[in-house]
């Protein structure tokens, strides 16, 4: 297996319709698998381990995508925003390589021996690098085992992890998830993550193999978003929770016009909050509808709820259908999801513990600590959450962020559902701050919708939907919450802003 | 006989076929064109489809057995037709995941 051979039939299927770009000056298909081919013959006849990729969204990320597959080398796109420090020491873990890069981090890398630049510009001009010859159709590895891709983890509870995906988990992924040429030639996905999350990687890659044409977004803005879904006919796209939040601001400014041609919109990547979700089907009053769970170490999506379920929740008036709003629906097929305690067993429907998944594209591999499946091939995905009596998977949050409180495991998910249930809360956080009685305690972060709510009439909200455990020492309202570029919620950073309002052990 | 195991890929040995299996286990008589298929890029092509299994493949469709237990995908198209011991494999119905990613 090798994602190669997803290109090699598209292009055989589909050679002259547009792969990648605008309709009057992109990349088709067979355009596509030459680059394709001449990036690989840079990388084989220069010798290297890998293919960086430290750069934002263009044509040359689906080259360096599949030329590296071709060649051989895993495919390594860095986080091109990353501080010196945190750059370059990932950039030093990668081994020989050929990264393509922009002007900025042309001169950050340089610092780094093993890795030789090259400007996007000139790669575009000429991906073969001046080599010749050493590369011919159809010559990739087809080692399932081959490693496809390294991605770094975005470490916002530790240093980054760089996990592998093979080969196959990538492959398996896309043969068992998206139709061959299941789109039609209208069809245009505007792909606004970057190059360097799990998702941007898939979206190449399912893009691919139906045949939709990919429009990206370099540098995420609301309104060049919502100009460009205009502009370029954008029938699908992909945003992370913060993305849709400022959408719909943006569309709320521009008079609550709604953009009827949009026809599936996905979202995933963190938790969406139930307020954003209502008015965006309310904006997008004909669009698909699909929440996506995933994570990298699973090759993206491994759970989706689906467009009438959103529907179902918008306009019903039973309250288990409501809620499947804050779900992330059924496992794909070919995906199998458990729900476990501490000790391993599995939980029943309805109880909460860790989501454990097994499957093809599931790969849980790291190169820092190895595989981390067990001798049954269940992956721990250290997410807290809960499956509904009718397969619906509840997501609660990283099991590292539990707040423990008196003995006590609490997730903070289940106070912000209730937070943000408050017509006057649009966003909320609850964290837990090192407390001499408790051990931790509760400090909620909360995100107005209009007018700031009384914090009083909140935690009444919440005493009287859960129990008097959960409800928050601290109610602070603030403008927005922290998030890193792709759009995860950095509650390491709220915890360091609000330890002031603990008393720590040692005090 | 071949060993079907999800990844493997085979060829057509009469035609231009080629398959990769998505599901399946085990050794299985797998024609196309009514002759054996050998692993990909094992074999040549020699001859022409047999009379009777000659309606052909089609790129990136699914071809599966009754049974579901046999699941594989053309990765090229060919005149040959796909069987697994007597039994004629079908084209099987389109997914219909919503786009995620």
């Amino acid at each position: 297996m090798n994602l190669m051979m997803l290109l090699e039939m598209a292009a055989s299927g589909l050679g002259d319709r547009i792969a990648v770009g605008s309709r009057s000056n992109g990349l088709t298909y067979a355009q596509l698998l030459n680059q394709a081919q001449a990036a690989a013959r840079r990388y084989r006849n220069s010798g290297v381990d890998a293919a960086v990729l430290c750069d934002e969204s263009s044509h040359a990320v689906p080259i360096t995508l599949f030329g590296s597959a071709w060649a051989g080398v895993p495919y390594v796109p860095l986080n091109y925003r990353l501080p010196d420090d945190d750059l370059l020491a990932l950039a030093g873990r990668v081994g020989s390589a050929v990264a393509v890069t922009d002007e900025a981090n042309l001169k950050r890398l340089a610092t780094v021996d093993a890795v030789t630049t090259v400007h996007q510009s000139a790669f575009l001009a000429d991906p073969a690098g001046g080599h010749d010859g050493g590369v011919e159709p159809g010559d990739w590895n087809m080692d399932p085992d081959n490693v496809a891709v390294l991605l770094f983890t975005s470490g916002t509870t530790g240093t980054p992890k760089s996990a592998i995906l093979r080969q196959r988990h990538l492959v398996s992924y896309i043969l068992s998830s998206v139709e061959f040429m299941g789109a039609s030639e209208d069809e245009a996905t505007l792909v606004s993550v970057p190059p360097y999350h799990i998702a941007g990687v898939a979206a190449m890659l399912s893009s691919v193999y139906t045949g939709r044409r990919i429009v990206q977004l370099p540098r995420f803005d609301p309104h060049t978003w919502i100009d460009t879904v205009e502009a370029e006919g954008i029938t699908h796209a992909m945003v992370v929770p913060t993305m849709l939040t400022r959408i719909v601001d943006a569309l709320d400014e521009r008079g609550g016009e709604p953009l009827l041609g949009v026809q599936a919109l996905s979202y995933g990547g963190g938790k969406m909050p139930r307020p954003v979700i209502e008015q965006a089907l309310e904006l997008f009053p004909i669009t698909n509808f699909v929440n996506a769970y995933g994570l990298t170490e699973t090759s993206s999506t491994i759970a989706l709820l689906g467009p009438d379920e959103h529907r179902i929740a918008q306009y019903s008036d039973e309250p288990a259908e409501q809620a499947r709003l804050g779900s992330v629906g059924r496992p794909l097929p070919g995906v199998e999801v458990a729900i476990r305690d501490d000790d391993g067993n599995d939980l029943p429907a309805g109880q909460v513990g860790e989501i454990f998944v097994r499957g093809e594209q599931v790969a849980g591999e790291y190169r820092e600590k190895g595989s981390l499946l067990d001798a049954d091939g269940w992956f721990p995905t250290r997410d807290g959450g809960r499956i509904d009596a009718d397969g619906f998977l509840f997501v609660q949050g990283r099991n590292d962020d539990l707040i423990i409180r008196g003995g006590e495991n609490i997730s903070p998910g289940e106070i912000e559902d209730v937070a943000v249930s408050h017509p006057r809360v649009r966003d909320a956080a609850a964290i837990g701050i090192a407390d001499r009685e408790w051990g931790e305690k509760i400090v909620l972060v909360a995100v107005p919708n209009g007018a700031t709510p009384d914090a009083a009439e909140l935690e009444d909200l919440i005493r009287s939907r859960l129990r008097s455990s959960r409800v928050p020492a601290h109610i602070v309202f603030v403008d927005e919450l922290p998030h890193n570029d792709t759009g995860k919620l950095l509650r390491r950073v709220l915890r360091e802003d609000y330890t002031h309002l603990g008393n720590d052990p040692g005090d | 006989m071949v060993e079907l195991k999800a990844g493997a890929r085979f060829q057509s040995t009469v035609c231009t076929t080629e398959v990769i299996v998505v599901k399946g286990a085990g050794e299985v008589d797998l024609t196309c064109g009514g002759a054996p298929m050998v692993a990909a890029g094992t074999g040549s092509i020699d001859g022409s489809p047999a009379d009777g299994a000659a309606e052909g493949t089609q790129l990136g469709k699914r071809y599966g057995n009754e049974a579901g237990t046999i699941e594989i995908l053309a990765t090229k198209a060919g005149d040959g037709s796909l069987a697994a011991g007597n039994e004629a494999l079908a084209i099987a119905q389109a997914k219909t995941l919503p786009a995620s990613d």
